[in-house]
């Protein structure tokens, strides 16, 4: 089933409607898969994510999720509960001060009885690995610890669609991959819809598929591996590739006798079949 | 330089007072207040004060933690004893120590000075222990719970409550950012440790823009947030956590029944608080 469908969306922020953020995106996202949305700052990846769970309304267009159409006030209510959004700053989108309180929040939002409140704050902390933490304090937490309890925030809702709108942007590389570990194991076990809006290259090689937007249209959208093998084009929209494939470019530039690498693993299997040959 | 501020932290342990339905708790508070203030003499703030000793000791919080919020109001404290031993006038021109002016010290201004003085300390203390026997939300949930009844007068009960919790969800956050935008100023030079006050003030606009700037910055993210998580207000809205009155609350209750009866007995039978100058000139 399409989880999301973008037809011809625009979006200004603007009143008199002109400089779209999100100017005629058109696309579409099967559910279950694991998209990775890149771009450099102000290409309109945010924009995009909030236009999903209609925190943002279409000037021009339509977005569908799950078939429901978002400018359709009757059903923002059942989007929301559907498509759950986990933003950038953890500190912003906490409100009690305490764990389990916090995590409460959108199961007594829509309405749902107590004991399966406490059901969905144990399901919610488990698939995160904060069980342990259950009546801790938020603002004593690390970074990647609290946006891990925001994201268990949104899962007790138990969407189908996640969109991580720069979650990780706020963290250090640990705490980032804390929280790509979360995502993947959801993606994987819950067959849950992910929408990773990052600027990170390394983390949108662990999606299925990357869209790359540039001033408000997406102008590439395919399996990483082949956006990566594409660095001439990614260079024109500033962006850059993994570390590990930029190095791997880099050696084939200088005339090394190797295969396309995008991860740090995959590079230096390349290297030791090389120097085995050698 | 933000860091000691104790009122309104919860202090975690496992006691008594902790396990109350913290709506008693609030109730309680109320009645210890009214307690301070029906006492008329110094026998019967001893009592208050043995019954707050009681209860901390019940509550197992240190009494170091307790004693540390009236670094809060210790100015306010010496301030209202100033005032009280100054400008207090006696009736009685026998009991006139020193007068310069219109600055008269008696024994009925020290008096009343030491008296008002130990009530707002007993007053701080006794707020304090409900604030550090009891979490925020527990506090807030308490006061929405008590608050219900308005609720008949369209009074916005479950917002008021929310508005409560999130602001105090919001004071660690804002104290880092404070100590964060102050270092930040300092690095570029800001002198906040000399000059008179006025000049101190001044140095703090700096750090209160961009502090007032990001606060609403993080309030209009916060709001994105809730609405993402489906918050719609109170209507259609269910609660977790649930309070619930128990034998504690009880014994609780009969516990200041038994304090507000017994001062209202000591202030019959021992006199007003001046009743000892009398004693002390015999």
């Amino acid at each position: 089933m399409e989880a999301v469908r973008f037809e011809n969306v625009k979006y200004s922020y603007r009143e008199d409607g002109k400089e779209y953020a999100v100017n005629g995106v058109t696309l579409s996202i099967e559910e279950g898969q694991f998209v990775a949305v890149l771009g450099r700052n102000g290409s309109g990846k945010s924009t995009l994510a909030k236009l999903i769970n209609a925190l943002l309304i279409p000037s021009a267009g339509s977005v569908k999720v799950l078939g429901m159409d978002t400018s359709d006030s009757k059903k923002t209510f059942e989007i929301r509960k559907n498509a759950g959004m986990v933003f950038q700053n953890p500190d912003n989108q906490t409100v009690a001060s305490i764990v389990e309180d916090d995590v409460a929040f959108g199961p007594e939002n829509i309405g749902l009885a107590r004991e399966e409140i406490g059901k969905r704050i144990d399901f919610a902390l488990n698939a995160v690995g904060m069980q342990a933490f259950r009546t801790a304090t938020p603002s004593r937490l690390s970074g990647g610890q609290k946006q891990r309890i925001a994201i268990a925030g949104v899962l007790a809702i138990k969407p189908r669609i996640m969109i991580l709108d720069e979650s990780t942007a706020m963290l250090d590389p640990k705490g980032r991959r804390e929280v790509m570990d979360v995502i993947k194991k959801l993606n994987r076990e819950e067959k849950m819809t992910v929408i990773l809006i990052t600027h990170f290259m390394e983390e949108a090689l662990e999606a299925d598929r990357a869209i790359v937007m540039h001033r408000g249209e997406v102008v590439m959208d395919a399996a990483p591996e082949e956006i990566f093998s594409r660095s001439d084009e990614l260079e024109m929209y500033n962006l850059t590739l993994p570390r590990a494939a930029a190095i791997c470019k880099r050696l084939q530039n200088a005339g090394l006798p190797i295969k396309n690498a995008f991860n740090a693993e995959e590079l230096a299997e390349e290297l030791c079949e090389l120097l085995q040959k050698a | 330089m933000l860091n000691d501020v104790t009122f309104g932290q919860y202090y975690p342990a496992k006691s008594f007072v902790h396990n109350m339905d913290p709506r008693a708790k609030i109730v309680f508070v109320i009645a210890y207040i009214v307690a301070i203030f029906l006492a008329q003499n110094f026998f019967a703030l001893a009592a208050v004060t043995l019954f707050l000793i009681f209860c901390v000791l019940l509550s197992r919080v240190p009494f170091g933690s307790v004693l540390r919020s009236v670094k809060m109001i210790l100015f306010l404290i010496i301030f209202t004893a100033v005032l009280n031993l100054f400008f207090y006038s006696s009736n009685s021109e026998l009991h006139i120590l020193w007068q310069w002016k219109f600055i008269t010290i008696s024994w009925e201004s020290i008096i009343n000075m030491v008296f008002l003085s130990f009530r707002l300390f007993l007053l701080i203390l006794g707020t304090s222990v409900l604030t550090l026997t009891t979490t925020p939300v527990a506090l807030t949930d308490g006061i929405e719970s008590l608050l219900k009844p308005l609720r008949l007068i369209r009074f916005p009960v479950h917002e008021l409550a929310l508005i409560m919790s999130i602001a105090l969800r919001f004071i660690p956050t804002l104290m880092d950012e404070t100590n964060r935008i102050i270092s930040a100023q300092k690095a570029r030079g800001a002198d906040f440790e000399t000059g008179g006050l006025i000049k101190r003030a001044k140095a703090m606009i700096p750090v209160l823009i961009p502090l007032l700037v990001s606060a609403f910055r993080r309030a209009e993210e916060l709001g994105d947030a809730m609405d993402a998580r489906c918050y719609s207000g109170a209507k259609g809205r269910t609660k977790y956590k649930k309070l619930t009155f128990t034998w504690r609350d009880l014994l609780g209750l009969l516990a200041f029944a038994a304090l507000i009866t017994g001062i209202v007995f000591l202030n019959l039978y021992l006199g007003g608080k001046f009743a000892i100058i009398d004693w002390f000139l015999k």
